[in-house]
């Protein structure tokens, strides 16, 4: 297998974005990535020889299908009938498309390749978001009693907090932290910081969960481009590498697992990638996670063995996933403050790795980052790929 | 949103009667019923035997949801959702017949014929089982 690169990233701003649509969107945030790889000289659209693009569901929001063809079309990218491929993995769809063009490039078939993740999910009105997002559970078995996403998370948060004394605070401290750190981000949906006492007194969603632990319905697009490491240099001299890339799965229905506050995708998944990698967690100078809900980014503390099972509550409240802290979590702003356009969430996370790794993330920089993982989950952990990065191969 | 009556009808034997499958060959049992086992796959083709789970059970955890809910709940804020261990299978139900403020992990629960929503005013009405609190009777 070939070494993989990153040479390039676009994103637009995530938030409501009325006035742009699907495609605008895609385009922007491709011709950004285009750009940023034509460092020493010029990525055309033409170059790129697949794409991958990762939505987890423009038929419900968009009524529109094919997005692939539509990506092709629209962006220039794959000129002359090449190949475009939609991949959809729920909320993890952006991370199964970055996995799937890694294994395009590593395996030689392609040279540059790109990765778009995409959703648009304001043109629906709220409860046929909440219905729409509901299909990435089981639709029989979870969504036919009623089962929301924040119901599916609040179920979590109430057994970690049964059995291993999990607060409340403890919770709300991981969108405190994500707000403060998305507050220097110029292209997260919320720029604003927030209290513990604010997360208590936002509307109650699904108890014990409120408006304020939960990621908002957002639009938005991220695209990067991946490169064998010998074309990445013709292009560019700030390469971020792909270290390991790795997928899991584990059941559609959250009530069939084991454990109802272990994602088995996740610890599989991160398992291959260390291994994969030669890594282990205390080799991590940051993680990108994906904190659709602020348990998610407890439990990911946990699944991806930065602590023991039952541990991720204390490791909040020590700050020690704070930006300065021992392995800073979400320097972004994570899904909380960003916003998370599902199908955009698993390549944005790459563009915010890649923005650190070149030290280019200004006032959210984390100080000497050398090595960074995202953590990208589909439904309640149904589908997760980590992904590890770095400077040098 | 209009479906077809077969989609719920396909799924009667489940809801109503909490049919699940039991791989002869292993011994596990899945909610809902399978055709195909998928730890023993090949050794469990024709091997897979109808069985009713425990109407008996406890509550694993457990959300009252209060606002955003589906298009079908729209109107019955707060309810509750629960995953319960039936007998070492655990499903996905609604709780009925109780106050939010009254439920504990590790309640006993036992099912209850309900209707669960409809499809709008003209489509489908769908039943299911639901789980109320076990009253202690005091002696």
């Amino acid at each position: 297998m070939r070494k993989v690169a990153i040479i390039g990233i676009g994103m637009t701003k995530f938030g409501e974005l009325w006035d742009k649509s699907l495609r605008e969107l895609l385009v922007e945030s491709g011709l950004e990535a285009l750009e940023d790889a034509s460092e020493k000289r010029t990525l055309r659209g033409k170059d790129i020889q697949a794409a991958y693009l990762g939505n987890m569901s423009a038929g419900l929001f968009n009524e529109q299908e094919h997005l692939a063809a539509m990506l092709a079309d629209y962006t220039g990218m794959t000129e002359g009938n090449r190949p475009a491929t939609k991949v959809e993995a729920a909320c993890a769809s952006g991370g199964v498309a970055l996995h799937n063009a890694y294994l395009a490039v590593a395996s030689g078939r392609y040279d540059l390749v790109a990765v778009c993740g995409l959703e648009k999910m304001t043109d629906l009105l709220a409860s046929s978001v909440t219905d729409a997002l509901a299909s990435a559970a089981d639709r029989e078995y979870e969504a036919f009693y009623g089962a929301t996403f924040p119901s599916l998370y609040a179920m979590m948060a109430r057994k970690h907090m049964h059995d291993y004394g999990t607060t409340l605070e403890q919770l709300a401290l991981v969108a405190v932290k994500n707000h403060r750190n998305g507050y220097y981000n110029p292209k997260a949906q919320f720029r604003r910081l927030i209290t513990v006492e604010d997360v208590y007194k936002s509307p109650i969603i699904a108890d014990p969960l409120r408006l304020l632990h939960c990621s908002p319905v957002s639009d938005g697009a991220a695209t990067v481009i991946l490169a064998d490491a010998e074309t990445a240099k013709k292009y560019t001299d700030r390469p971020v590498y792909i270290l390991a890339c790795a997928q899991g799965s584990d059941t559609i229905g959250l009530y069939n697992r084991r454990d109802i506050t272990t994602m088995e995708s996740v610890v599989s998944a991160s398992k291959v990638a260390y291994d994969a990698s030669g890594l282990k967690p205390s080799d991590i100078d940051f993680v990108e996670a994906h904190d659709c809900f602020t348990i998610a980014e407890i439990m990911a503390y946990e699944d991806l063995g930065f602590c023991e099972k039952g541990e991720g509550g204390k490791m909040i409240e020590a700050r020690l996933t704070e930006i300065d802290g021992e392995i800073p979590f979400n320097p972004s702003g994570g899904l909380k403050a960003k916003g998370h356009p599902v199908g955009a969430t698993g390549v944005a996370q790459a563009v915010e790795v890649v923005l650190q790794l070149r030290d280019e993330a200004e006032q959210r920089q984390v100080k000497g980052a050398k090595i960074g993982l995202s953590h990208n989950v589909g439904g309640t952990g149904s589908t997760a790929v980590i992904t590890i990065y770095g400077r040098e191969i | 949103m209009g479906f077809s009556p077969s989609r719920e009808w396909r799924e009667i034997a489940a809801r109503y009667r909490l049919e699940a499958s039991r791989c002869e060959s292993c011994g596990r049992v899945y909610y809902p019923p399978r055709g195909l086992c998928s730890v023993c796959r090949r050794k469990s083709i024709g091997a897979m035997k109808t069985v009713n789970l425990p109407r008996r059970g406890k509550i694993v955890t457990y959300s009252v949801i209060h606002t955003a809910p589906l298009k079908a709940f729209e109107g019955r804020t707060p309810y509750v959702v629960a995953i319960v261990d039936l007998g070492g299978v655990k499903i996905q139900t609604l709780l009925t017949d109780c106050e939010p403020e009254d439920i504990k992990i590790g309640d006993e629960v036992e099912a209850v014929f309900r209707r669960i929503k409809e499809d709008g005013e003209r489509g489908v009405i769908h039943y299911g089982t639901s789980f109320r609190p076990v009253r202690k009777v005091e002696t």
